[in-house]
């Protein structure tokens, strides 16, 4: 399958990228290029040009600072899969980033891709939101950031203005007594989820005094999953707890019916899921206090 | 519709052409240059087959345009051997790690990348590094004792 033809430009600067897209409002950015070259060659994306940001410096790397987990968004996933720093101290990101689609797409696909791209079946978009991430955007308004919960507005789109293009991801950093965990249920390497959870904790003397939940392909979005959250804090982490988490998370799911399967068995996988990501985040949270 | 005069350093030999932005990675290498041992199988960045060495790290060759290669270094698996058989090559060939054959370049490349990071893996790791390469015919037992005997056959040639 030929994709469309379309204008290819390769700026080195994001100013002459954000003036591309604004003078082309068909144009596409690419990045990695593994979720926008498929849907052009099906034909269900046919931009008029596609502007490409490899030559742009400093829009990849992972480093801590100012109390953040710094990352680039044309960081690759398999750049976070070797990392170091990632591996040992941001257990949530590291399940996540291991289980995008397969290991030969994990060299090309960006970090900053899943999360623009938006499709509630790309599986960053709930880990920002339980580790209450924020992006940094850099374009006609100057630069501007958003919290991962602002983000995103539906299925393939974002809060990004025209000419906006997101530049990097900020996770708060990690510290004593937090971890997190994704859970994803998938048909076969490489699919999207039939459902996923993302949970991140904090703990604070044995009780969970923060919690993020989130889950992704069972909405139209990923969904930031409030009550569960709500069900953990102030919790000992008890399985009373877990089981509550569990069942307003299955809540606030929205599957449909598809080819994964019906909305009571995704909501169904939703509630083990959200059990196994909570016990996996606690005992990494208790391992890190 | 833009065309853009691309030079890509191919198994050692550097290839400068004129291309339409839309020409993708594996029909320059097939068809521009004539090397059709790189295959196009699901052509949806599924299977794998049309895996090439990008820079150093195995890419789906049907998921990145030539003209975003331009600079670039890739080795295709008529590179792989260098004159004689590589390691891997000698080990999908005693430990018969193939039926039909057409997942093999891409196979044997990513396995290249897999060795080169991890030269002694588990099978474990085996079956996880070479999971976005599907094969349709092996049911990838005789793949997972051709890497192995590819790293005992790199190790060889390291001590000797």
């Amino acid at each position: 399958m030929i994709p469309p033809s379309f204008d290819y430009h390769a700026p080195d600067n994001l100013e002459e990228a954000s003036r591309l897209l604004l003078a082309n409002p068909e144009a596409k950015l690419l990045a990695g290029g593994h979720s926008l070259i498929p849907m052009m060659r099906f034909r269900l994306a046919e931009p008029s040009a596609l502007v490409d940001l490899r030559k742009i410096p400093g829009l990849s790397g992972i480093r801590e600072e100012g109390g953040s987990l710094c990352i680039g968004a044309m960081t690759r996933e398999s750049e976070l899969e070797k990392s170091e720093l990632v591996q040992s101290r941001y257990p949530l990101l590291a399940d996540t980033t291991r289980v995008i689609a397969d290991p030969v797409v994990r060299n090309l696909a960006t970090i900053g891709g899943n999360v623009a791209h938006a499709d509630p079946g790309n599986d960053h978009p709930a880990a920002m939101l339980a580790y209450r991430a924020s992006f940094l955007a850099c374009g006609p308004s100057g630069e501007r950031t958003f919290a991962a919960s602002d983000f995103f507005t539906g299925p393939f789109s974002t809060c990004l203005e025209a000419g906006e293009i997101l530049t990097g991801i900020r996770i708060p950093a990690s510290g004593p007594g937090s971890g997190g965990a994704y859970q994803k249920f998938e048909r076969k390497v490489g699919d999207y989820a039939v459902a996923a959870v993302a949970v991140h904790l904090q703990l604070d003397g044995g009780r969970v005094a923060g919690a993020g939940v989130a889950l992704t392909n069972v909405g139209l979005t990923a969904i930031q999953a409030g009550a569960a959250e709500a069900a953990l804090v102030g919790s000992d982490g008890g399985d009373a707890a877990l089981d509550a988490a569990a069942e307003a998370a299955a809540a606030a799911a929205d599957p449909a019916d598809d080819h994964r399967g019906s909305a009571d068995y995704k909501r169904a996988v939703v509630r083990v899921l959200t059990h196994r990501a909570a016990s996996s985040a606690l005992a990494r949270a208790r391992e890190a206090s | 519709m833009s065309s853009h005069q691309i030079s890509v350093t191919i198994n050692g030999e550097q290839h400068t052409r004129e291309v339409e932005a839309r020409l993708l990675l594996v029909h320059f290498i097939r068809e521009e240059l004539g090397l059709t041992g790189t295959h196009i199988g699901c052509d949806t960045t599924s299977c794998g087959a049309c895996t090439v060495l990008l820079n150093g790290a195995p890419a789906k060759s049907c998921t990145v345009f030539a003209v975003a290669a331009d600079g670039a270094e890739v080795t295709t698996v008529e590179g792989l051997g260098n004159g004689g058989l590589h390691p891997v090559q000698q080990g999908f060939t005693e430990k018969h790690g193939l039926q039909c054959g057409f997942c093999t370049p891409g196979m044997m490349l990513t396995s290249k990348a897999l060795l080169d990071e991890n030269p002694d893996p588990s099978e474990a790791e085996i079956r996880w590094g070479i999971s976005g390469n599907l094969c349709r015919c092996t049911g990838y037992v005789n793949i997972v004792k051709a890497v192995q005997r590819a790293s005992e056959l790199m190790k060889e040639n390291s001590d000797g």
